[in-house]
């Protein structure tokens, strides 16, 4: 029995996760190392990574500083009601149920060419949709939970004695969360930052919508492997994904540290 | 004294800033998307939801993320069985890969099945010998979201099996129940929990997952054409009410979902 099920794990995760990884790999080779260096090396590529590097910098830094502010509110902050912050804290998951096409929908019929938001922007002179602001907030949009759903937990389990204590001995509120509150969530911290980074990378559905997908001026690494696979451009396509792969696994070993390191604390 | 009120100052600087940021990103596009559904009316509302295209694609959705959340339960079940119980080579390896589907693309998660699935591939060969085409039809669909989904259930198990007291399941042998009886009547109820609430995050999950899905999927309306491509392509054709009509079907139906996860979980936890 014990090696049926055994054997069965492992054939579930070999044709569901290892084989495919495999493939990928295979198939940016397909045409030798010349054909992995020539996907890569167009000047399409290499402005979608730059891209995805952007949107992905830009928005871990947002949603870390706006999601441990947020969880440190919602568990701790008096000056907001029990009912309304339960009603806060069941909103924050809304990202989760939401498909990311209607995410980026949603950004469009806000802030798109034909409202009233986007063409007060784009008298401003700035364009946000089918542009790199849209982008990022529909990447902001899609990623807004993971950091706080990471820390929310801790800062209840810990409780606020230790804090209250800190503050009675005269510490300022921006010693105590660095002295106090800081290292006790700082791993799960970590754990929803690479969370997000893995999200923000991947990212697809909605930054399609909301970049229209604009060859050397919205197109994304993701969005890019959507391009090359509906042109037939397959090696182009792996060369790309096995990046976004690598740095997925590279993100999966971060993960599986900062998992390690909250364990400990 | 002017220092307490500086600090005063910033600390409802930081409050206001980060409501309004919650509020401005995450609550201003939902009421956005449903106010802007019914602003031309009901009847327009009702005659973008009643397009028979647009219920088959949601109808098709539901059934296809039913099937892989089932076959899920399934194999998340049986996985996190594994991963806990059992010791053997490679068991670290694989408990870490659970995870890769959170950490992948989407979009490589498809050309992935894309690659391996196609009519060139050896499984794809292997379907079309026994009369059936996997890639374009609605099994490519299913593995897309059977894929994307996979660490939810398991996830959820996981603690559970962790946590639970090894002394019922000694007293159910003691008391010579066999191995089958102890797992349906100890272990199984006490995996259940996890089991249901990760099967439901897998199902919206499911539900509503368009970049794996739309590399596999023929398109085809009312066989293989799921919602959130469905909407996409309205999009593309400059179609807004369509697509926020069956946007509105599909967000509603997935809150309640997610409502339902955490309603059970709440009561879990003080129950």
């Amino acid at each position: 029995m014990r090696r049926l099920w055994i054997g069965l794990t492992v054939a579930v995760f070999s044709f569901l996760l290892i084989i495919p990884v495999i493939r990928i790999a295979m198939g940016a080779f397909d045409a030798g190392w010349s054909g992995f260096a020539q996907g890569l090396a167009r000047p399409e590529t290499l402005h979608a990574l730059y891209m995805t590097g952007l949107i992905v910098v830009i928005v871990t830094v947002v949603n870390t500083l706006f999601g441990v502010m947020l969880s440190l509110y919602l568990v701790r902050a008096s000056w907001l009601g029990k009912r309304l912050k339960q009603l806060l804290n069941s909103i924050v998951d809304l990202p989760f149920a939401v498909s990311p096409v209607i995410g980026g929908l949603m950004i469009v019929l806000l802030l798109g060419p034909e409202t009233a938001l986007g063409a007060l922007f784009n008298k401003a002179g700035v364009d946000i949709v089918y542009a790199l602001p849209g982008m990022i907030i529909a990447t902001l949009f899609v990623t807004f939970p993971l950091i706080v759903r990471e820390v929310m937990p801790v800062l209840q389990e810990i409780g606020s004695a230790q804090e209250e204590a800190a503050a009675t001995l005269g510490a300022s509120a921006w010693t105590t969360f660095w002295r106090v509150t800081w290292p006790s969530i700082r791993w799960c911290v970590v754990y929803g930052v690479v969370l997000t980074v893995a999200r923000a990378m991947g990212e697809f559905g909605a930054v399609l919508v909301v970049s229209g997908n604009i060859l050397f001026k919205t197109q994304t690494a993701t969005t890019l492997v959507y391009q090359d696979v509906e042109n037939f451009n397959l090696t182009a396509a792996n060369s790309i994904a096995l990046v976004l792969a690598a740095g997925s696994v590279t993100l999966l070993l971060l993960m599986e540290w900062a998992k390690s390191r909250r364990e400990v604390h | 004294m002017s220092s307490m009120l500086q600090g005063r100052w910033w600390s409802w600087g930081f409050r206001s800033t980060v409501m309004l940021y919650f509020i401005v990103l995450i609550i201003f596009p939902i009421i956005g998307i449903y106010g802007q559904s019914f602003s031309s009316g009901w009847a327009a509302f009702a005659e973008n939801i009643t397009e028979p295209l647009a219920w088959k694609a949601v109808l098709l959705t539901v059934k296809l993320a039913l099937i892989a959340t089932v076959v899920n339960m399934l194999i998340g079940t049986m996985s996190a069985w594994v991963l806990i119980r059992y010791r053997f080579p490679g068991r670290r390896l694989l408990n870490s890969l659970v995870d890769l589907p959170f950490a992948l693309p989407t979009a490589v998660a498809g050309l992935m099945i894309l690659l391996l699935l196609g009519p060139n591939s050896p499984v794809g060969e292997l379907a079309e010998k026994l009369g059936f085409t996997i890639l374009f039809h609605q099994p490519a669909i299913v593995i897309a979201m059977v894929f994307v989904t996979f660490p939810f259930v398991i996830r959820a198990v996981q603690p559970l099996l962790e946590e639970m007291d090894a002394s019922e399941e000694e007293a159910a042998y003691t008391l010579g129940a066999t191995k089958a009886t102890t797992f349906w009547r100890v272990i199984l109820p006490n995996m259940l929990p996890g089991i249901l609430s990760g099967a439901m995050l897998a199902f919206s999950r499911a539900l509503a997952e368009f970049g794996a899905v739309v590399l596999v999927a023929g398109n085809i309306p009312g066989k293989t054409l799921i919602a959130s491509v469905y909407i996409f392509g309205e999009i593309e054709s400059d179609n807004a009410i369509g697509a926020t009509a069956v946007s509105v079907l599909l967000l509603t139906f997935s809150f309640l979902i997610l409502w339902t996860v955490n309603y059970v979980q709440m009561r879990r936890k003080n129950g």
